[in-house]
């Protein structure tokens, strides 16, 4: 004889297919049944070891050496990852010796660059392991076709979107950019966030940046984040600006379709 | 201005004024040390808390924490003071209030009576000396009632918003959340989306989409799309067919001022709902959105401690009869309230604080992943607040937000809290929820259909 079954399945479970949210995930009584709770626990164990997880920057450096790039280690004035989370004052600032290392680089490179790239771990370095140097590899092979000058790349331990201006700032970049692993959901435990600013300097405002986020396998490619930071960098030299006024414009190339896909089967 | 001092084991404790005085006597969260006005020590933050439980009451009437002359909030708190409502309570001490409060004096209509001569301040102070059986056990004694097309707020009942964000706003997608909210019995206080667009034409969409859902089912429930409140007044004027008003609101002006917003676009957004004369057993039409740490977070707090700021928003909120006030308590992040402890005890103060102010509170349960806090944090936050008196949690499929990547409380959630409290939904809805055959609810025994309601039948099955 079949034993009854322990969960009760929702007859809405085709709806699935239309939104990425824990929709008809049945229930035991009226909890969430065993499998759908561990699905859960899973996605923000995900989730979190990826807030903690450190950024190997020297493992980061050689795989860069290997693909042709010079790097600097840096680190901000958070010293771990507890004070990273409760101070984001300090996350947005260099420590000592990485004023010192990025003053005498600079001393020794008077003419300054195009462009400083930063590569911080943010709030997920498993972002910045798996999309960084891929992104980067694209867009730099574009850079260099259009003969941008770009900085030794920088690797930034416990650092927040705003330290990438210093950073620009101190080597005489003329612009910067910032790729730093953006804060993990659920199902996204892996989103890189790019963060673009011309004229870098300390005291720059998120008014002053443009953003590109949510780069990752399932979300915006690497090309297509590359080809929209080039124009960002063009428009930005053109312009002499970045930031909301550039906005709208950089919007234009995007491939997102916002517009209602399907018709609403509720009101059908 | 003559400074504060308390001397206790041998130390005397030095205050330069009333606002450090409540900065270092609230108990210990990230946001204030981030603010660099917390306590130095645990000592310190005892010394305070005894200094700030003998001032009197009457204190926070003439010693403003943010100047009356700079700031609209402090005139609004200032200016709409009722003496008369205060006179009860006009001589006691922060720390006799406290003893007054857990007396049996202190009921629902003696609290009630009072709410207009209380300030946030004066609630603010006597929650920092309050544990956290205090502000459940006072906050349980009074009920905030509020109404549009239902009731809620009631004693015994806890609704439900139903959040069915998507990340496109897609509406088939936002459709199959509602379903599911729906037959989980959610969606009483609001079916209330975050959309992705803030294109006016986008949101006036959204909002034909709501109203024609509620009136196709004839829920007796109504929409929202959390959207500034000048898109709201916009899609009014094109005719858009708009339930409630929405806001996010801080507790000073400055703060107020980051949003985008003052009292007087708020009157001016709270005017446009009335004139649209949607609701059908009363008009609370505003939503208002708060949380500990966001005038902190637009450099706009004044020295003011996160938990003082949050409860003068309340004041902010109460000015406009909303039909919902929500503390959205995890969302800010680590740097504002670091870890579950913080997070809970935050709620419980803002649910306490809102209640005796007379402000019809509900509370996103809520964290982010950088966040030191989990679902058991949650489920004991959700546990302590419906024994509070709740009036309404969040509800969303499987507790994660897929559009602004966060995790709050779940349909299946309010449906624990139904059976272990016996918690019902608002009457009207309670009724509908019935008659759709979708679940019934003896005191703790929840009876969910095991077929789809005949109502929905033909739709899903167009679907299928």
């Amino acid at each position: 004889m079949p034993e009854k079954p322990t969960t009760v399945a929702n007859p809405w479970n085709h709806l699935r297919q239309l939104t990425p949210a824990r929709i008809a995930l049945g229930r035991a009584g009226a909890s969430l049944p065993t499998d759908a709770q561990l699905d859960f626990q899973f996605a923000h164990a995900q989730a979190r070891d990826a807030v903690h997880l450190a950024l190997d920057t020297d493992a980061l450096a050689e795989r860069l050496e290997q693909a042709g790039f010079d790097s600097l280690q840096l680190h901000s004035a958070a010293a771990d990852r507890n004070t990273y989370l409760q101070r984001p004052d300090l996350g947005r600032r260099l420590d000592e010796a990485s004023t010192a290392t990025l003053d005498n680089h600079a001393a020794a490179h008077p003419d300054g660059y195009d462009l400083a790239v930063v590569i911080a771990d943010g709030l997920s370095a498993l972002a910045v392991e798996r999309h960084a140097l891929a992104l980067l590899t694209r867009f730099a092979e574009q850079a260099a076709a259009d003969g941008w000058c770009l900085a030794p790349i920088c690797l930034v331990q416990q650092g927040r979107v705003a330290l990438g201006d210093e950073v620009g700032e101190r080597l005489r970049a003329k612009m910067t950019v910032m790729l730093l692993g953006e804060r993990p959901g659920l199902s996204s435990p892996d989103s890189l966030g790019l963060y673009f600013t011309y004229a870098p300097k300390v005291g720059r405002t998120d008014a002053d940046r443009n953003c590109i986020s949510n780069i990752r396998l399932e979300g915006l490619s690497y090309n297509l984040a590359a080809h929209r930071l080039l124009y960002l960098m063009r428009e930005a030299c053109r312009r002499q600006l970045s930031g909301v006024k550039l906005k709208d414009d950089a919007q234009m190339l995007s491939v997102d379709d916002d517009a209602p896909k399907h018709g609403n089967f509720l009101l059908g | 201005m003559a400074g504060y001092s308390y001397s206790v084991g041998g130390t005397t404790w030095r205050f330069d004024s009333l606002r450090e005085v409540m900065a270092k006597a609230s108990p210990a969260r990230s946001g204030d040390y981030l603010a660099e006005i917390a306590a130095g020590s645990d000592a310190e933050r005892v010394a305070a808390q005894m200094c700030l439980a003998q001032l009197p009451l009457k204190r926070f009437l003439n010693e403003a924490l943010i100047p009356y002359e700079t700031d609209e909030v402090t005139r609004l708190i200032i200016d709409s003071h009722d003496a008369e409502a205060f006179a009860p309570v006009s001589h006691l001490t922060v720390g006799d209030f406290r003893n007054w409060l857990l007396g049996d004096e202190a009921d629902e209509a003696s609290l009630r009576a009072l709410a207009p001569g209380l300030t946030p301040e004066m609630v603010a102070a006597v929650s920092k000396i309050m544990r956290v059986q205090d502000l459940i056990l006072v906050a349980q004694k009074v009920r905030v009632v509020t109404r549009f097309r239902n009731t809620i707020g009631l004693r015994g009942r806890m609704s439900t918003r139903l959040q069915p964000n998507h990340p496109t706003d897609d509406g088939a997608g936002i459709a199959a959340s509602i379903v599911d909210g729906l037959l989980y019995g959610n969606g009483d206080a609001v079916i209330g989306i975050n959309p992705a667009t803030d294109s006016t034409s986008g949101i006036c969409e959204l909002l034909k989409m709501l109203d024609a859902i509620i009136q196709r089912y004839e829920i007796p429930t109504q929409g929202c799309i959390l959207t500034h409140v000048t898109t709201s007044i916009e899609a009014i004027a094109r005719g858009a067919p708009l339930d409630l008003v929405f806001q996010s609101i801080a507790g000073t002006e400055e703060a107020n001022t980051s949003f985008g917003i003052n009292l007087a676009m708020l009157q001016e957004g709270y005017e446009a709902g009335l004139s649209q004369k949607r609701g059908t057993v009363g008009d609370n039409l505003m939503y208002f959105e708060t949380g500990q740490g966001s005038a902190l977070s637009a450099n706009a707090h004044h020295g003011v401690d996160q938990q003082t700021c949050e409860a003068r928003a309340y004041a902010v909120a109460r000015r406009f009869k909303p039909l919902l006030v929500n503390t959205v308590v995890g969302f800010i992040g680590p740097e504002y309230l670091y870890n579950g402890k913080q997070i809970i005890r935050a709620g419980l103060e803002d649910h306490f604080c809102a209640k005796l102010l007379g402000v019809p509170m509900g509370c996103d349960i809520c964290y982010t992943n950088h966040a030191e806090a989990d679902q058991d944090d949650m489920d004991v936050l959700l546990t302590l607040l419906g024994t509070a008196g709740i009036n309404f949690i969040m509800g969303i499929p499987g507790s994660d937000d897929v559009m602004l990547n966060y995790q709050t409380t779940s349909f299946h959630d309010a449906l624990y809290l139904r059976q272990s409290l016996g918690l019902r939904p608002a009457p009207e809805f309670e009724e509908w929820l019935a008659k759709m055959e979708i679940l019934r609810q003896d005191g703790g025994r929840i009876q969910l259909g095991e077929q789809l309601p005949a109502a929905f039948r033909q739709a899903l099955e167009r679907m299928a």
